[in-house]
């Protein structure tokens, strides 16, 4: 069960602002999804290693060489707010 | 109706080749029909043919002779939509073009449109669009499955000749059943993920939507191969090949109890179980095997999918691309800026993932889930040993009606529980068309080891002649 209280630290986490509405919509449905994927903590996984990456590449590094980048006009050009050649952004503020 | 339409891609281009039709002409055709789209299939469609050297005759020499393309969404293309069926994206335009497009359009491909999609993704029903949900062209009331719905509506319906989309969890398989068209899941790797707005980042696959498995077959080799900007994407060891046989003799195929028998609707289980009296008749034996782990597989994918969407979403905040919602300060913008630029479930995936990575949760959800992950590809593994390919049913059921899910995360992520074990495992499936149910198309999966793709495609070729399919009646 996913309580209110925790809803809401996890939207922090999220950066993600939810109306009191969404907060017990999600509260409500994630303890139903949660409650079915409880199964899997019925298996004996002791010792079973991890899989994060079902292919076997490591180190797939390409040639060091210089090659061109986005022009910084091309790479700006969709950004909301554009300051001094870069991404603007309002101030992080006191807190 | 332009007779061109009634053509496959392969005979498309045979027909260029031959001088019997321009390739101008074809993609008039096929845009006059995306235009004319009442399926919402399409999000953008083209002015006109892409120039090639100034002209809009693709060079004669190009493989796929500028047969015209419809692309998902997701996929950037430079200077065109391409929003992910996100409010975030919308307009966003793109500086750069996915690899997986590009090498189609080197190839000759002409991109024609891109369609509507689940919002980054995410969703078995096209109805979590920030566009506006995708009809079947079977019935129109019904969903075209997802998250690539408006890919396998738009080549069912004939608004394309084919498509591509991508798959995650079952994202090209499932639309392609519950729309009567082709769908392959390659390999994971086998193709680049640059440039397609991530998802799920181990699990993501680019793949194409087809009328048969030929066309599949033809798209699919212009698609693979090693890109050095994307360092998971691997060299396919066998050139692709254009599917051949007349019978199934000597393949072994089996049958995994765990994903053919409980939540199986018997429309879908009875075409299912015609299809596999068809095999054996063709001379392919068929045995019962087991996939212990499958009834978990969709528990764990419910867990890393969203995990890594979680990350893979907190680009989205407002500073480089995209929509900002103004606030006093940068926290409040992010908030505020995500607040309304996601959609329902869009949010649901991204709290899920979120509070299965955070301190506390992480060992008892998304460890576990990487443990599961494990069980699922070894249950493969070792399944192979004994059977060429395995078999299934492609969704547990046909189109449902618009709205009938919407309201139930839970049942609408079980749509997904006969594709996912397939994408945990990293390994390529297809689904081609088996017959109606109440009308409705169903489908027949058949998935295979890593790198399988020719043998996949030889077997689905073969039993797609025999099935002998109509999908004429959804071109209208």
């Amino acid at each position: 069960m996913i309580d209110r209280a925790q809803v809401l630290h996890v939207a922090k986490l999220a950066r993600l602002a939810l109306s009191d509405e969404e907060v017990e919509r999600m509260s409500r449905e994630l303890s139903a999804v949660l409650g079915h994927i409880e199964k899997i903590s019925e298996l004996d996984l002791e010792g079973v290693p991890p899989t994060s990456h079902v292919v076997d590449v490591t180190g797939a590094l390409r040639a060091d060489e210089p090659r061109p980048s986005l022009p910084r006009d091309v790479a700006l050009a969709a950004a909301p707010e554009q300051l001094d050649d870069g991404f603007g952004v309002p101030s992080p503020g006191a807190a | 109706m332009s007779e061109l339409i009634e053509l496959t891609a392969a005979e498309a281009i045979e027909r260029l080749r031959d001088g019997d039709a321009s390739a101008a002409e074809l993609f008039e055709a096929y845009r006059a029909r995306a235009l004319a789209d009442e399926l919402n299939a399409f999000t953008w469609v083209a002015d006109g043919a892409p120039a090639h050297d100034g002209d809009t005759v693709p060079p004669a020499h190009a493989p796929l002779a500028g047969v015209p393309l419809a692309v998902k969404d997701l996929f950037c293309t430079e200077g065109v939509p391409s929003q992910s069926g996100s409010k975030i994206l919308a307009g966003y335009r793109p500086p750069y073009t996915a690899t997986a497009v590009e090498r189609l359009t080197e190839a000759g491909a002409a991109l024609l449109g891109k369609t509507n999609q689940d919002e980054f993704a995410m969703g078995s029903s096209n109805e979590n669009s920030a566009f506006g949900p995708v009809r079947n062209p079977w019935d129109r009331e019904r969903v075209p499955g997802g998250s690539s719905g408006g890919s396998a509506a738009a080549v069912a319906a004939g608004l394309a000749p084919w498509a591509l989309g991508t798959d995650t969890g079952g994202s090209i398989r499932q639309p392609a059943a519950l729309c009567g068209v082709v769908g392959l899941k390659p390999t994971y790797g086998a193709i680049s993920r640059y440039g397609m707005i991530a998802f799920a980042s181990s699990l993501d696959q680019a793949g194409p939507f087809t009328r048969d498995v030929t066309d599949a077959a033809l798209l699919l080799r212009h698609m693979v191969g090693q890109d050095p900007c994307d360092s998971t994407s691997l060299a396919h060891p066998d050139e692709i090949a254009l599917p051949q046989g007349v019978d199934l003799r000597g393949l072994k195929l089996g049958v995994p109890a765990e994903l053919t028998g409980e939540g199986i609707e018997s429309g879908v289980r009875e075409a299912f179980t015609a299809t596999l009296a068809l095999a054996e008749q063709l001379g392919a034996s068929v045995e019962p095997c087991s996939l212990p782990h499958a009834p978990h597989a969709l528990s764990a994918y419910y867990l890393i999918a969203p995990a890594e969407a979680s990350a893979n979403l907190a680009r989205f905040d407002g500073v480089r691309y995209g929509l900002r919602v103004d606030a006093d300060d940068l926290l409040g913008m992010y908030t505020a800026t995500r607040a309304a630029g996601f959609g329902a479930e869009v949010k649901r995936r991204i709290m899920l993932g979120t509070y299965a990575l955070s301190s506390g949760y992480y060992d008892a959800y998304y460890g576990r889930a990487q443990q599961v992950r494990t069980k699922v590809a070894e249950d493969f593994r070792a399944a192979f040993e004994r059977f060429d390919l395995l078999v299934t049913p492609t969704a547990p059921s046909v189109a449902f009606r618009l709205g009938e899910k919407v309201d139930d995360p839970l049942a609408m992520y079980l749509n997904d529980v006969c594709t996912v074990p397939m994408s945990l495992a990293g390994i390529p499936a297809i689904s081609i068309p088996n017959g109606l149910s109440d009308g409705l198309p169903t489908g027949f999966q058949l998935c295979g080891p890593a790198f399988s793709e020719n043998r996949l495609l030889n077997a689905a070729y073969v039993l797609e002649q025999a099935i002998g399919f109509d999908g004429s009646p959804a071109r209208g």
